[in-house]
């Protein structure tokens, strides 16, 4: 099984991230399970995604506390939160950031680096407003191809299902983050 | 179909699939998705149903008794506070014997305000005769609503679906969504015997004797007793048709175990996790799920429970005053039954929402291991003092 922690900022989409990812997932037979940290969501807020993928039925049901994974959609909550906290060594950290992997040397210490320019993909697919875009598609380009755990065929699948409105603008986000994410070398 | 839905879509599905002609709900919180997606499928033509918003749960309620009543296949949805200002409806529902099925998240009760899961609220309408069914998971809570008319159309009693707040409400996970036509070879369409009809006038719920009203109640306990039977049957009936079966408990490991532990809805499915670490540890421990908490399973408690060294309960939900509430109906259950008593266990534990990690669920197991017996009647589970 595995378990992705997907670190965001309310209005950001990354429910409908983890949702759409769970639905990619779950086109090619996989288990999943995703959901919000249980609460209330406010905007601007830093908020958790949960998702789990496994091959065999999921029973447990509690949240994420020790992440395989960790995806970040907004680089500022890099220096307001721990976003390793938990996250098991030799787990990938998947950022929107426009910098490299390179310049995360303190996370490269114990985990593996990704990065990519989520915001500026989104910006350059009208996706949101410049200063609020809507990252959560094109960070789903990046984790699928990082983690491999969805083709991009059912990716396309779960956007439309999980992001109905502007969906063509949004897969092609998703599939300009595929090509452009940057992997930083092995823990 | 497979489809990637939340908990409260499940219930939305479920309701559609069952054809429900009347759904009444209020639509402010505690209510949840349910009833948005429900409102936007009778709005689509999806659901050819009638969509009555109304000013509180207690209305809510009084419209579904008024459409069931009147012949339709009635529907609502609630949790917490909504579910407590339905309560004098519940009876209402119950004593005039209609087959209503209600979905209810589990949210514990305010104050403090809160809108995680506990079982307090439902718990709270444990005595006025509605069937009351604990879901583990999305497939489970769209199966039971289908499942529920099924037999509340038999018994004559409603049924009451439970999913965990958040848990299952909010966490979308795959559930095969059956064809219509398939489920309605499985739930034919709604006919009363008796309804109300203007060309054929009755009285319906009026002055009751006390020559009378006992008699009434008799038979609601006899339906109840029905119920055990029906469930079970319609439960096979349903898992030869759609590949799921469903029962008044669930058994996991628990052939050779020598501890039982007993829970129900979300927490008795991390614990599914538990008891296999715990089997790869070399511990003959097994789960006891209770899915169906009205009607009690008493015969199926004592047979499972009957010959094991220890028994270990965890309750969402307190009874003040008492202990937690499925650990004294599991006691209460054994009292008169023949044979060895095992000594009982009962932990309170993730009330208001407190996760049940597994590891909490771990802890209460190797707690109760250890230990000859009880210390007291009630142990409390990572409560700060």
């Amino acid at each position: 099984m595995i378990e992705i922690l997907i670190h965001g900022r309310g209005g950001q989409g990354g429910v409908k991230a983890s949702l759409a990812l769970a639905s990619a997932a779950s086109k090619a037979g996989k288990y999943v399970q995703s959901f919000p940290e249980f609460g209330v969501e406010r905007r601007g807020a830093p908020i958790k995604a949960f998702t789990r993928i496994s091959d065999d039925p999921i029973v447990v049901r509690s949240k994420i506390y020790n992440p395989d994974h960790v995806v970040v959609l907004d680089p500022t909550l890099l220096h307001s939160i721990d976003v390793t906290e938990g996250l098991k060594e030799g787990g990938w950290i998947i950022i929107n950031t426009e910098k490299s992997p390179d310049s995360f040397t303190e996370f490269a210490k114990r985990f593996k680096v990704a990065t990519v320019n989520a915001t500026k993909i989104a910006v350059d697919n009208n996706l949101g407003s410049k200063a609020a875009p809507i990252v959560n598609t094109a960070i789903l380009g990046a984790i699928i191809r990082v983690l491999n755990v969805a083709s991009k065929e059912d990716l396309e699948k779960g956007i439309k299902e999980f992001v109905p409105v502007k969906a063509e603008a949004n897969i092609k986000a998703a599939y300009e983050a595929y090509d452009q994410v940057k992997l930083g070398k092995e823990a | 179909m497979k489809k990637v839905i939340l908990g409260d879509h499940a219930v939305s599905y479920g309701a559609l699939l069952s054809r429900v002609q009347t759904i009444a709900a209020y639509p402010i919180t505690p209510q949840t998705l349910i009833v948005e997606r429900l409102s936007e499928m009778t709005a689509n033509g999806e659901l050819k149903a009638i969509f009555t918003k109304v000013e509180s749960e207690h209305s809510a309620m009084a419209s579904t008794i008024g459409s069931s009543a009147s012949g339709a296949r009635a529907f609502t949805a609630t949790s917490a506070q909504g579910l407590a200002l339905m309560h004098e409806m519940l009876h209402w529902a119950a004593g005039a014997r209609l087959p209503i099925v209600m979905a209810n998240v589990n949210r514990a009760m305010a104050p403090g305000w809160t809108i995680w899961t506990d079982q307090n609220d439902s718990l709270s309408a444990r005595d006025v005769g509605w069937m009351q069914i604990y879901c583990q998971d999305n497939q489970e809570v769209l199966d039971s609503i289908i499942l529920g008319y099924k037999v509340s159309e038999q018994v004559n009693l409603p049924t009451m679906v439970i999913l965990d707040a958040f848990v299952l409400s909010h966490t979308a996970e795959g559930v095969d969504v059956p064809d219509i036509e398939d489920v309605d070879k499985f739930l034919p369409p709604y006919k009363p015997e008796i309804k109300m009809d203007i060309n054929d006038p009755r009285s319906f719920g009026a002055l009751t004797s006390p020559d009378v009203y006992m008699e009434f109640r008799y038979k609601m306990q006899q339906a109840m007793d029905k119920a055990k039977e029906v469930i079970v049957e319609e439960g096979k009936k349903f898992g030869d048709m759609f590949g799921r079966k469903y029962g008044l408990v669930e058994e996991y490991k628990t052939e050779d175990a020598d501890t039982i532990l007993i829970a129900s809805a979300t927490v008795a499915s991390t614990a599914k996790a538990v008891i296999d670490e715990m089997r790869e540890a070399g511990l003959k421990v097994g789960l006891l799920r209770i899915r169906v908490f009205r009607p009690f399973p008493t015969e199926e408690v004592i047979r499972v429970l009957n010959g094991r060294k220890k028994v270990v309960v965890i309750d969402r939900n307190i009874s003040f005053g008492k202990t937690g509430i499925f650990f004294d109906e599991v006691k209460g259950a054994f009292y008169n039954s023949e044979g060895n008593k095992p000594p009982m266990f009962g932990y309170i534990a993730g009330l208001g929402g407190r996760d049940v990690t597994p590891k909490v669920i771990k802890e209460i197991m190797e707690d109760a291991i250890k230990k000859d017996k009880p210390e007291s009647e009630i142990l409390w589970k990572g409560v700060k003092l």
